[in-house]
């Protein structure tokens, strides 16, 4: 059996639809969704690699372009990075209006 | 201004179309990512954080009121209602649909407008003054030219893959208010003793994370060599300029290794062979495209306007708004008006839909329609009489644009940082908004007077942090968000790249390190009349980092 990586931190997958642009991330179902609370967490790096495979093959057929793995926080599955945590939740500057 | 021919309309039209094409085959998978991208960017689609941005290009910073309108409308049905004006002069939005963008570059069309050339190692919109053909100071007005080098290097077979993206700015004034000094080339159109038009030519000036200051090659190109001596440039940097590493691959990265001397040599070179070729402007042509810019129906007035004096004696915005956001005119009676998009605490360079809107009802009742851009990431109403500035005032402050800070510490410039980039390291507009509150009482911000403050979210620059009077770049240190700042740049003809004052500040002390640099200077000063650059460049940078860094 392969020792479990110490230094692997969860991770969902993330990505951007194809037609709109808008941020989305990976499911539990397999489908994606703008909310990142319904991103499966990936625990371990064989999980990981499974959702960034299937990932992929969404990529290469035209539903999400650019996925790739974010470090994700085990408890509250939030992005890690301030850069993940602002595509998620949006900029941090009020917008005028939202049509 | 400029009016498209049937050549400009029949391209911009086919180019929509080809476009629309493109987008339905990447949607039904018959184009893959990879083969998409590029084509993609070449019509000024990004993908960005939070979505699709489309950057379209507002040549040399002129729009009529009718485009305007047309991008009030395309921010309220494409977008979220708002567009934001970049440091380019160039407008982007920030949340389009792919599906969607081949309906809105048709809209555009219909206006005379298009994304082509914003994004790319090309020729990228030619930028200018944005008071030419108003100021009192202009010499030449640059628009003509920055004309002519537009329709020469749209779709220029051979500069279409440059080393890396090529920016040109055109003045025609002695102030430099188009920071030509920090392009890959910069244009200042004169005159002669005589009278005739020629150019001072700068190249390999630019920012980026090797900020240079460019140098002068020519002190008085005749005009009609304007093409030939630019395609002479562009020649000589397509073939020597660096391919192996993008980081390199600018010219400025060129100048300095070839050496000024040597660059200067084969550009001469390249340039005897194309003289006399059909490079060489025709008089009458250049007569041609100058028509389009000729002066509005100015009337003939009086230098001073009762109506305005008397009003703003008795009403304190207006008389600020008057102090700061008026430029001297070169006809008696009319003023250049500058349209603040500062508001304290929105973000720098943004506009609603609504304020599109009435920025174009009030260009066309009191400015000949007539809106600029500038690289500031402000609209300027060039032509306006000074009899009608409290009517237009009082327009402005409905439209909550009335702010009267042009050129003072709030009036700052800010890249759209990481709430949108995908590029950026650390957030800009945040960081801008708190400064711009820290000052907000506009007692104090008079007493500091003219300072700009610049910031980007990366090393990139498009906030042109490096010739800030006070830059600030952000980086990202171990995921935190740190502020680097820089003090004494400068993008005028006294152009200089700040210095790197000392460590970065967090986030949380970046706006009590910026307060602690204007006390210093609010300090040191000899008095009001000088300003903040002027005292830097006296007393350097020590008083500012004993300041900053005393009781580390």
């Amino acid at each position: 059996m392969a020792k479990v990586n110490k230094a692997f931190r969860p991770v969902a997958i993330t990505a951007n639809d194809l037609r709109s642009g808008r941020v989305l991330y990976r499911t539990f179902e397999g489908g994606w969704a703008p909310d990142v609370a319904r991103a499966e967490i990936a625990r371990d790096p064989a999980r990981a690699d499974a959702l960034l495979a299937a990932a992929k093959a969404d990529h290469d057929r035209g539903v999400v372009v650019e996925p790739f793995a974010i470090s994700v926080d085990p408890v509250t599955g939030m992005p890690v990075a301030l850069r993940e945590q602002i595509r998620a939740t949006g900029p941090t500057v009020g917008i005028e209006s939202e049509h | 201004m400029y009016r498209y021919d049937e050549f400009d309309s029949d391209f911009v039209r086919q180019r929509v179309a080809e476009f629309r094409d493109q987008v339905a085959r990447r949607l039904s998978g018959e184009l893959t990512e990879d083969q998409f991208k590029p084509l993609r960017l070449m019509n000024g689609v990004y993908l960005q954080l939070h979505a699709y941005m489309l950057r379209i290009a507002i040549p040399y910073g002129v729009l009529s009121a009718r485009q305007l309108r047309k991008l009030a409308h395309i921010a309220r049905v494409y977008d979220r209602g708002y567009g934001h004006f970049t440091t380019r002069q160039n407008l982007q939005f920030n949340w389009v649909e792919l599906a969607r963008i081949p309906d809105l570059l048709g809209e555009l069309a219909d206006v005379e407008m298009h994304a082509i050339q914003t994004s790319g190692n090309c020729i990228r919109n030619v930028t200018a003054d944005h008071f030419a053909g108003a100021a009192a100071d202009e010499a030449v007005d640059p628009r003509p030219y920055a004309e002519i080098l537009r329709q020469w290097s749209s779709l220029h077979p051979e500069f279409s893959f440059l080393p890396r993206k090529f920016k040109i700015a055109v003045t025609g004034a002695e102030r430099d208010r188009a920071a030509i000094q920090v392009h890959d080339i910069g244009l200042q159109a004169r005159r002669d003793a005589d009278g005739a038009i020629g150019f001072a030519v700068y190249v390999g000036g630019g920012q980026g994370r090797t900020p240079m200051i460019a140098k002068k090659i020519r002190d008085f190109l005749p005009e009609s060599d304007l093409l030939a001596y630019c395609t002479a440039i562009l020649r000589v940097y397509n073939l020597e300029g660096r391919r192996d590493n993008k980081y390199k691959a600018r010219i400025k990265i060129l100048v300095h290794e070839m050496g000024e001397a040597d660059l200067i040599r084969e550009v001469e070179r390249e340039f005897e062979g194309l003289r006399g070729t059909p490079l060489a402007l025709p008089a009458a042509e250049v007569a041609r495209i100058a028509r389009y810019f000729a002066p509005p129906d100015l009337a003939e007035l009086p230098p001073h306007s009762v109506v305005l004096d008397s009003r703003s004696a008795g009403d304190p915005d207006l008389s600020r708004f008057v102090r700061r956001n008026l430029t001297a005119h070169r006809a008696p009676g009319y003023t250049a008006l500058t349209i603040s998009l500062k508001a304290i605490g929105e973000a720098p360079g943004d506009a609603s839909a609504d304020q599109m809107d009435a920025v174009a009802d009030l260009a066309e009742r009191y400015a000949f329609g007539e809106i600029r851009v500038s690289h500031e990431q402000n609209l300027i109403l060039p032509h306006v009489r000074l009899d009608d500035v409290p009517a237009l005032h009082a327009g402005l402050q409905a439209a909550g644009l009335a702010t009267p800070n042009a050129g003072l510490v709030t009036d700052i410039i800010a890249c759209p940082g990481l709430d949108y980039c995908a590029l950026a390291n650390a957030r800009s507009i945040p960081v801008a908004q708190r400064i711009a509150e820290r000052f907000a009482d506009p007692v104090r911000q008079d007493a500091i007077g003219d300072l700009k403050i610049k910031i980007s979210g990366c090393i990139n620059a498009c906030g042109h942090h490096h010739v800030g009077h006070i830059g600030l770049l952000g980086v990202d240190r171990k995921g935190e968000e740190f502020y680097q700042i820089t003090l004494g740049g400068s993008a005028d003809e006294t152009a200089t790249i700040g210095e790197i004052v000392g460590p970065g500040f967090p986030a949380d002390r970046v706006v009590d390190a910026i307060e602690a640099i204007v006390d210093v200077y609010l300090r040191l000063r000899h008095d009001a009349s000088e300003d903040f650059l002027a005292a830097y460049r006296r007393i350097g940078a020590e008083p500012f980092k004993s300041a900053l860094y005393a009781e580390v």
